[in-house]
């Protein structure tokens, strides 16, 4: 491999990494707050990038349609919190993982029945169509840019809000001690409800921005979980730090994996996940 | 999944019929075409159109079935393999049908023909390309009126030759409709001249082409063959053209990676050539009037599978009209469907030995959101039909 196709193919990576850490740091937030295994997250996912497609054909600006994305989105996480996933607090993950695997057919059969079952695509915003060129035949296109810049702002933004604000600090202490944070006086129940209407729109921002660089097809939302299971996982079950290191982690793996090892590649994030399991049972920054 | 209340809503409508009819004459009793197509799930909409055609077709050739209603035994395979078996013994021994239609997913047609090949029943598989259909595992009582996946595949080589190109990378996903494609090419190609650098085969379902783009692109060879269909033909040709290929390296693919995801495709995909048994904007008077009822009737433009199942259906209905309406007699039935020529809106194709389609390959090229024909590829191709004993 010459040095221009491996720095190119660490852009790939890195860029591919990102985009799961956004996808991922929802699950891993939930989960670390509130307990909750969210199968249906790969669901919202979905979710964003048809709705991103569905605004932007009515609309025709795609920046109004992420804003009404995620504004939806963020209802959505409201209202299914409220009415379905508070009631399994108190139960085991089992339970957990029959409620929201029945979430996600759910979602499935609205998705066919709005919006039909032919692949979507969106056209990449004008201002940030341009490309950058790389090499003599390679370019890297600016949105892809822009949308790696946006997760890391994201991840900037989750850190100084879990570790310097009022709700972070909330969240933390939840997250240590949820009966200690009742008896201090704060209305638990809607902290919770705030953390997961957050995680659902992380994941149906996601789907907004991966919408004009993929498909948008019905499943997607099945495939992608496995892989931010990967991720989160690695990175410790509930640790947001983790998932951006186990994310970056799993993209770049994936993308060496994929020109270097193409026999194994399909298989290699697993490979990693096994070999750091065995060194950290509980994932890299587990608390 | 199986559904019951579809299948009994067929039978009960069968039932009406046969009761407003004085005699209980055989000939009286419906034709049953039983369908074995996924109605649901991500080949749901490849399903409703399969359906629709084959339909479309029967009704519109109503007057020549000598009086014959049609009963239409419809099931949902959600294009499930291991449901296959089942569904076929189903169809097979209790509805006792008299043609069984399906399926669009290859893995699908592995499970029927474990039941169904060598029976008597007359199987027709209106899209599913796998080889071994008509090749190693190919029977007398089963047809293809779609195609095997040879077919669109072998002609481009020779295209690729033509276009000048020399040193090409192929790419698809690794699974038996992807792997046969590059092989087929491949196969022509080469014997033409031409090299392959470099063979790509992604895990199935993997939409992440970044990587292997940037590595064609540091490979720079004169073409890209790829397979690709539905989402992932969507994301391949958004990918090559993001990451600057598109323009530089032309892109050709067999002729799935444009159909029905053009509008998805977008700008992305205008300039790539593909080779296909069809294309919608065919000049035909039959291809004309055929898309012309079909949106009429469903309200919206017919594709591909549309066709396949109106061959399908044209296919049923002129053998039914050259018996007289009698297809009892499983022998001649064969025989009657061997010798069709059906006169598709893809252009009038037969069948060879191996109950394939021998058909037209079209060269089209993606131009203002449509494929464009440019010329018949290669005029009534039949497949190699490698290991079929028939």
């Amino acid at each position: 491999m010459t040095t221009s196709l491996f720095l190119v193919q660490l852009i790939n990576g890195l860029q591919y990494g990102l985009l799961l850490f956004l996808i991922a740091s929802g699950l891993t937030l939930v989960f670390g707050v509130m307990g909750i295994l969210n199968l249906a997250h790969g669901s919202m996912y979905m979710v964003g990038a048809y709705l991103a497609w569905y605004f932007v054909e009515h609309t025709g600006s795609f920046g109004l349609s992420a804003i009404l994305s995620a504004a939806i989105a963020l209802l959505i996480g409201i209202l299914v919190e409220r009415t379905l996933i508070r009631q399994l607090y108190r139960r085991n993950h089992l339970d957990q993982v029959l409620l929201t695997i029945g979430m996600i057919f759910v979602f499935n059969a609205l998705q066919s029945l709005l919006w039909g079952n032919d692949p979507l695509g969106v056209a990449v915003p004008e201002p940030l169509s341009g490309a950058v060129p790389l090499t003599e035949v390679l370019e890297y296109p600016v949105y892809r840019i822009f949308v790696a810049l946006l997760c890391v702002a994201i991840a900037a933004l989750m850190y100084f809000m879990i570790n310097k604000t009022r709700l972070g600090m909330l969240i933390r202490a939840g997250e240590s001690n949820r009966e200690m944070v009742e008896c201090l006086g704060i209305d638990i129940r809607k902290l919770y409800t705030i953390v997961f209407a957050i995680g659902v729109m992380l994941a149906a921002v996601a789907g907004v921005a991966a919408a004009p660089m993929s498909s948008i097809v019905p499943g997607m939302g099945e495939h992608i979980l496995i892989t931010c299971f990967v991720v989160v996982v690695i990175g410790g079950m509930g640790s947001i730090k983790g998932a951006l290191v186990a994310a970056l982690l799993v993209g770049l793996v994936d993308t060496f994996a994929s020109v270097l090892l193409p026999q194994l590649s399909s298989m290699m994030i697993y490979i990693l996940m096994a070999f750091i399991l065995l060194l950290k049972p509980q994932g890299l920054f587990s608390s | 999944m199986f559904k019951p209340n579809r299948m009994l809503t067929a039978v009960a409508a069968g039932l009406a019929t046969l009761s407003l009819s004085t005699t209980v004459a055989a000939s009286d009793e419906p034709i049953k075409v039983g369908m074995m197509l996924p109605f649901s799930g991500v080949y749901g909409a490849l399903g409703d159109a399969t359906r629709n055609g084959l339909k479309m077709a029967l009704q519109e050739k109503a007057p020549q079935l000598h009086g014959r209603k049609i009963e239409f035994i419809e099931i949902d395979t959600e294009a499930r393999p291991e449901r296959a078996p089942e569904i076929s013994s189903s169809l097979l021994n209790n509805s006792k049908a008299d043609f069984i239609i399906g399926p669009v997913h290859s893995g699908v047609a592995m499970g029927m023909l474990k039941v169904l090949r060598g029976k008597e029943t007359v199987m027709i598989v209106p899209n599913a390309g796998a080889g071994p259909v008509t090749g190693p595992l190919c029977a007398p009582n089963v047809f293809r009126t779609s195609f095997s996946s040879w077919q669109p595949s072998y002609p481009m080589g020779e295209v690729a030759l033509d276009n000048g190109y020399r040193k090409v990378v192929t790419m698809s996903w690794n699974y038996g409709m992807g792997k046969e494609s590059l092989d087929a090419f491949e196969e022509s190609f080469t014997a033409g001249g031409g090299e392959i650098v470099k063979k790509i085969l992604v895990p199935f379902p993997k939409t992440e082409f970044q990587a292997y783009l940037s590595e064609i692109a540091s490979i720079n060879p004169d073409a890209v063959f790829v397979f690709f269909a539905g989402g992932g033909a969507v994301k391949f040709v958004k990918d090559y053209d993001a990451l600057g290929l598109k323009g530089k390296i032309p892109l050709l693919g067999a002729g799935f990676l444009t159909e029905g995801t053009l509008e998805a495709q977008g700008s992305s995909a205008e300039g790539i050539m593909t080779t296909l048994h069809y294309a919608d904007t065919l000049e035909t008077a039959e291809n004309l009037d055929f898309r012309k009822s079909y949106q009429a009737q469903f309200g919206k433009p017919s594709d591909i599978y549309a066709v396949q199942g109106y061959d399908t259906g044209l296919m049923i209905a002129s053998a039914v009209n050259r018996m007289g309406g009698d297809v009892s007699d499983h022998a001649s039935l064969i025989k009657t469907l061997e010798n069709t020529t059906v006169e598709s809106p893809r252009g009038a194709f037969t069948f060879s030995a191996a109950h394939n389609p021998v058909q037209n390959i079209y060269l089209r090229t993606v131009e203002g959101g449509v494929n464009k024909v440019l010329y018949v590829a290669s005029p009534a191709l039949s497949d190699p039909a490698r290991g079929c004993k028939l």
